[in-house]
């Protein structure tokens, strides 16, 4: 089973239900992978505490120009919808931030003067945190487009009973690119306005990709009741409601596993669990 | 015109809490939610929208069920995955080829190279953008569609329009609130900006994400300040946050403490300065003194001349 944890609103608790999720999991003998899909800014290392073994960059191709070759024709910059190529009388320009790889312009050179060259826009960083099969994409700082790196992360997994996709906050191509392809999506969200319509956001983008869904409830006390209300009207299972916990918070703030040393906080991962073995969801 | 971006790397850190605050403060802005899709700062200043424009973004590839043959060239040629053949029959071949909007990047290779003509290819309204008003002064806001991309190119968009109204209506500050991450919405943000303030809670993964943003603003010559929310939860933390800040060229400018005042005055639908005078508040009040202080020496905005890309 894969399991994307995603959320419309950041800072709600996805890294949090993600690795203890895997933690509970693999102790309860569960073949567990955790990709954090979050390259952007990836947290789960700070907990899982993986060893890492392998490291390699995570490459993008960009259209190199032979320039023996080149007549200067202006026809892969004309079939460039990104404006990542200029032609400018004897220069062939090629602007790597804007070029999305997608090969039209090797295909449209009629002097088969362009061909592609690797460039590491971040790196790939597997191992094993315990007995959990730990994949991580990392995007080097300045580099604006993740869904390759997302994507390489994905690639790389292996087999596993349970795989755990943490992935990036936000309802765009990021956020997208990790729960494609799931079989489920937990939305992790809080008892707050700011938290209500982010969810509702999140609950749209799972609905156009058609991939069923359900609720995590984090700080569930902290707030007001419009999040388990609207989750009612739209019959989406709430499938935890974790409290709020200062002991929780600090194990958090110290990149501690809140299920290795709180009784109560495990409780409601063991809980969850269990409910989605049983396959309780919308 | 100084325009200041409210950023943090880490999600959740109390951004949008931060900024509405900073708003209430000024007196008198021009707000800008640069968080296009998952934005929140209209749910504390009600706006009424003044003036309302569709976003088009990049292109997207449709195929034509009637007129495809089923060859596979698209499938074959496209790199993002976003050819299924699970399209319907149309009476010459049993199915047909199909593009997920959803993954398609709008590069028209399949439209280049389909023998058929059976590919069109369109700009995508991908999203709204508006102007409104609210009690702190003009808001700009968007919506981006859901499922849909640019949101780089929306937020250029925002931030290009605020300053046009600011100039017009003679307001010295833009404020912004940003997006998470360190990809093309934060890039689309901070670029031309004159301060960036980041807002960045006592965890390792708070310090981790700050330490990446606080990077790219470097890169990108955007001189920073930092606030430590929720500071009081991890004492030692927050000291090594501000350490690593003031390494980097990075001002502290406050701690806000825990204080659940602050979850309280969202329900409410106020500014954490507006809905009581408890610490939180009180750090933040003493907090926009040492802002505004900083605000008269940086830059002013080059947001009015950024050319817009597509990401």
């Amino acid at each position: 089973m894969r399991i994307a944890i995603a959320s419309g609103k950041g800072g709600t608790g996805k890294t949090t239900v993600a690795t203890n999720l895997a933690q509970v999991a693999a102790a309860d003998g569960l073949a567990v992978a955790y990709l954090d899909c979050d390259v952007e800014e990836p947290n789960g290392h700070l907990f899982l505490k993986p060893t890492i073994e392998r490291q390699q960059p995570i490459d993008k191709l960009l259209p190199v120009v032979d320039l023996t070759r080149c007549t200067f024709c202006g026809r892969c910059s004309q079939v460039c919808r990104y404006g990542a190529i200029a032609c400018v009388n004897i220069q062939v320009l090629v602007f790597a931030e804007l070029c999305h790889s997608c090969g039209g312009c090797i295909l449209a050179c009629p002097a088969d003067a362009m061909r592609e060259a690797p460039k590491p826009i971040g790196e790939l960083r597997q191992g094993m945190a315990g007995p959990i099969q730990f994949i991580e994409g990392r995007l080097n700082v300045g580099e604006a487009m993740s869904p390759p790196a997302i994507r390489a992360v994905k690639a790389a997994s292996a087999k596993a009973d349970l795989t755990i996709l943490d992935c990036p906050p936000g309802t765009s191509c990021p956020a997208i690119e990790g729960i494609r392809g799931s079989d489920l999506v937990l939305l992790v969200t809080e008892p707050t306005p700011f938290g209500l319509n982010d969810l509702k956001l999140a609950v749209e983008m799972v609905r156009v990709l058609k991939i069923p869904m359900a609720v995590v409830l984090n700080r569930c006390d902290i707030g007001d009741d419009q999040v388990r209300q609207y989750c009612e009207n739209q019959r989406i299972t709430i499938l935890a409601e974790i409290p709020d916990d200062r002991a929780v918070a600090e194990a958090y703030s110290r990149g501690h596993l809140a299920c290795d040393t709180i009784p109560s906080f495990a409780g409601h991962i063991r809980a969850l669990l269990k409910r989605l073995s049983n396959g309780t969801t919308q | 015109m100084k325009e200041l971006i409210v950023i943090s790397g880490k999600g959740g850190t109390g951004k949008t809490s931060v900024v509405a605050s900073l708003a209430t403060l000024a007196g008198r802005c021009v707000l800008v939610d640069c968080d296009v899709d998952a934005a929140d700062l209209h749910l504390i200043f009600e706006p009424k929208v003044i003036r309302r424009e569709d976003f088009t973004g990049g292109g997207k590839a449709r195929i034509k069920p009637g007129n495809c043959t089923a060859c596979g060239k698209c499938e074959e040629l496209c790199r993002f995955n976003a050819i299924y053949f699970d399209g319907p029959s149309n009476g010459r071949v049993a199915r047909t080829f199909r593009v997920e909007t959803t993954a398609c990047e709008g590069c028209g290779v399949c439209v280049d190279y389909c023998t058929e003509n059976a590919i069109e290819f369109g700009p995508a309204i991908c999203g709204q953008w508006f102007v409104s008003e609210t009690r702190v002064g003009p808001m700009v806001h968007a919506k981006l569609g859901i499922a849909a991309d640019n949101s780089g190119k929306l937020v250029t968009q925002i931030r290009r329009a605020a300053t046009e109204i600011a100039m017009k209506q003679q307001i010295d500050l833009i404020l912004c609130d940003g997006s998470p991450g360190i990809g093309c919405p934060v890039i689309a943000s901070l670029t031309g900006a004159s301060l960036a303030l980041f807002v960045v809670e006592p965890t390792v993964s708070g310090i981790h994400d700050f330490l990446r943003v606080a990077q790219l603003a470097a890169r990108l010559d955007v001189p920073g300040l930092l606030a430590v929310n929720k500071a009081d939860l991890n004492i030692q933390t927050t000291e090594e946050i501000e350490a690593a800040a003031v390494k980097h060229g990075i001002v502290p400018v406050g701690r806000i403490p825990y204080d659940r005042e602050v979850t309280h005055s969202q329900i409410a639908r106020k500014t954490v300065v507006e809905g009581s005078d408890d610490p939180a508040a009180q750090a933040i009040r003493a907090m926009w003194a040492d802002v505004k202080r900083h605000l008269q020496r940086v830059a002013a905005s080059e947001a009015g001349g950024l050319v817009q890309i597509q990401l």
